[in-house]
């Protein structure tokens, strides 16, 4: 069953990968390290984000995915190496031109005031807005664009501690979209959320992956990266273990090396790959 | 309610509360003495006291007030947090110390803004000490940190010049002082604090929206395009300076800074940059009502000294607290 599964039956899924429309480079990543005490917690890591793409940063826990995200989204500054937006380092952008530019949805988003959603989403209109000046009709657009596309209609008027934690997701994925990022960089947008609001979610943001827009998403559920991710970028220990169609990353060998566990993986209406046992710890 | 109908009726509260303190001293004077005389006969009596003292003491309430509830504000803003209060920046108490020093080593005798002066001068001195402890570069705790350490050093020294103080008179004297009060101050002593205060002020406006984006915590509100670093220097030093300016008016004035702000942010929805201007002029009607309070209870009951307003505020704010914290534990439950 796993022999005769693995491999051809993930390819399956990379069909509309050819439908990327152009070849533009949004994001070129170049030998990024971040050192902290003492340790390089991401090790000189180099890919380019394609427009109209999806990227899924995968990796176990401790792999560096986030703190590689952040210093992409431009929160942290690396130890060494470069970003590059559009053909313009990241460190020459004004941090208005950076968060209009760039939307970065924190993993466990806190929120410390009981706001409303609907005003916790209007919040996300900040970097679009100078100093005096007025929210305007395209901000209340953005917003109930945001809210429409996050699925937060029914919770717009409650207020956020009543929420629960998959429901506060989408509401700080929401803030994010109203700000109408050309990049979105979402930290485990998924993992709080229930099957339903996780195909939600996954669709929204491949959907949101064109019109020259790319997104990046650190994921854990394999299944999904593989069924929604134009390319999967592997990391373990800080290093960038493979970058390509989710097939060629998701080899068993590399999930293997990895992650330490075998899987068993397949496609009948839609791909999956199932974790089937520890093998040992992993090999570094 | 929303917010804009809360302000104005902050506003109509404020001017009401102002025509009050006017019109109230040691016995209550008509509306028309009070603000048509002084234009009509300056050199009439009743047009010198509402000029000499009760305009000063009820411009200082507005000033001070304003600078305590928008502080408190901005404080809970900056640190994501409902409990706390102006006083963490070191500032109240640095202004307290110096203003006690001027008032133990030259009472009077030198210049009689000596002693707010000195308050200015110390807060200006404990600010510089706690950027020069917690460095350019700080994060909002260190500042906190360096804060609270420069609090317990003011405090210590405030101990020890009472400790020394020759008399059990210089005792009270610096004591009643450092317990808050409007009484007895002159329009020099609004002229002393308004520069400061007026800056503070200034410094606060427009960081509404970067206070709104805190709450979504630092990382996020970075990614929003907010500077935190620079955002938490401009509202310490803000409140520094405005703070500072009104502590060395009026003595330690407590609780209007963390109730004024609790109490009014359902009022501004909950959003740091509506409640601003709403616990500003909350602050100056709440200490013009303390202040007036004050005045009712030495004229109506036969308590031999005036009571402080510090006191007050203290007395009225302290419970009144435990009730709100037991009423909005329910919205700040995660």
């Amino acid at each position: 069953m796993k022999q005769s599964t693995k491999h051809t039956s993930l390819n399956v899924t990379q069909t509309d990968v050819q439908d990327m429309a152009t070849d533009t480079v949004r994001i070129q990543v170049q030998d990024l390290t971040v050192e902290r005490g003492g340790r390089a917690i991401v090790d000189n890591i180099s890919f380019d984000l394609m427009a109209n793409e999806m990227l899924g940063l995968i990796g176990p826990n401790g792999a560096g995915k986030s703190t590689a995200l952040a210093c992409i989204a431009g929160i942290d500054s690396p130890t060494s190496g470069s970003v590059v937006i559009d053909k313009r380092d990241l460190t020459s952008y004004s941090s208005t031109e950076r968060a209009r530019c760039i939307a970065w949805v924190e993993q466990l988003g806190n929120v410390h005031w009981p706001l409303s959603v609907e005003r916790l989403i209007m919040l996300g209109r900040i970097p679009h807005l100078p100093r005096w000046s007025k929210v305007t009709d395209a901000d209340y657009a953005a917003v109930e664009n945001a809210i429409t596309e996050a699925d937060c209609q029914s919770i717009r008027y409650r207020k956020v501690p009543t929420l629960s934690g998959g429901e506060r997701a989408r509401v700080l994925l929401a803030r994010a979209l109203a700000a109408t990022p050309s990049l979105l960089f979402a930290d485990e947008p998924v993992s709080a959320l229930d099957l339903g609001h996780q195909l939600q979610t996954m669709q929204l943001l491949r959907d949101y992956a064109s019109n020259q827009h790319a997104v990046v998403a650190v994921m854990h559920d394999l299944s999904l990266a593989v069924r929604y991710c134009h390319r999967l970028a592997l990391m373990h220990e800080g290093r960038l273990v493979a970058v390509g169609e989710p097939a060629a990353v998701l080899t068993n060998d590399n999930i293997a090396n990895v992650y330490g566990v075998s899987v068993v993986t397949g496609c009948d209406s839609v791909p999956w790959v199932i974790p089937e046992h520890r093998i040992s710890t992993p090999k570094s | 309610m929303n917010d804009r109908l809360c302000l104005a009726i902050l506003c109509v509260s404020v001017v009401f509360l102002g025509l009050v303190s006017l019109c109230l001293g040691e016995q209550w004077s008509s509306l028309h003495d009070t603000l048509v005389l002084p234009f009509a006969d300056p050199e009439s009596v009743s047009a010198v006291i509402t000029r000499e003292i009760r305009l000063p003491r009820t411009l200082i309430a507005i000033i001070a007030g304003i600078s305590l509830g928008v502080s408190g504000a901005a404080m809970q803003g900056l640190l994501q947090n409902p409990l706390a209060s102006p006083g963490l920046v070191g500032s109240a108490s640095g202004a307290a110390l110096g203003a006690v020093t001027a008032l133990y080593f030259f009472a009077g005798t030198w210049h009689p803004q000596s002693v707010p002066l000195a308050g200015m001068i110390g807060a200006l001195i404990t600010t510089s000490l706690v950027y020069l402890l917690s460095g350019r570069d700080s994060s909002v705790s260190t500042l906190i940190l360096a804060g609270v350490a420069i609090n317990a050093l003011a405090a210590a020294c405030l101990s020890l010049l009472l400790n020394l103080a020759p008399s059990p008179f210089a005792i009270r004297e610096l004591v009643l002082w450092t317990l808050g009060d409007i009484a007895d101050r002159s329009l020099q002593d609004v002229w002393v604090m308004l520069p400061c205060t007026l800056l503070g002020w200034l410094l606060l406006t427009g960081t509404g929206r970067s206070l709104d984006a805190l709450t979504l915590g630092e990382r996020t509100a970075s990614s929003m395009g907010i500077n935190t670093r620079k955002l938490s220097w401009r509202v310490f030093i803000a409140v520094s300076l405005c703070v500072g300016a009104a502590v060395a008016t009026t003595g330690m004035i407590g609780f209007i800074g963390l109730v004024i702000p609790h109490l009014l942010r359902p009022f501004a929805q909950y959003q740091p940059s509506r409640l601003l201007p709403l616990a500003a002029l909350g602050g100056a009607a709440m200490l013009l009502a303390a202040d007036i309070a004050v005045r009712l209870v030495s004229l109506y009951t036969d308590v031999p000294v005036p009571l402080k307003v510090g006191v007050l505020t203290a007395l009225v704010g302290a419970p009144f607290f435990l009730v709100l914290i037991l009423k909005s534990r329910r919205d700040y439950a995660r």
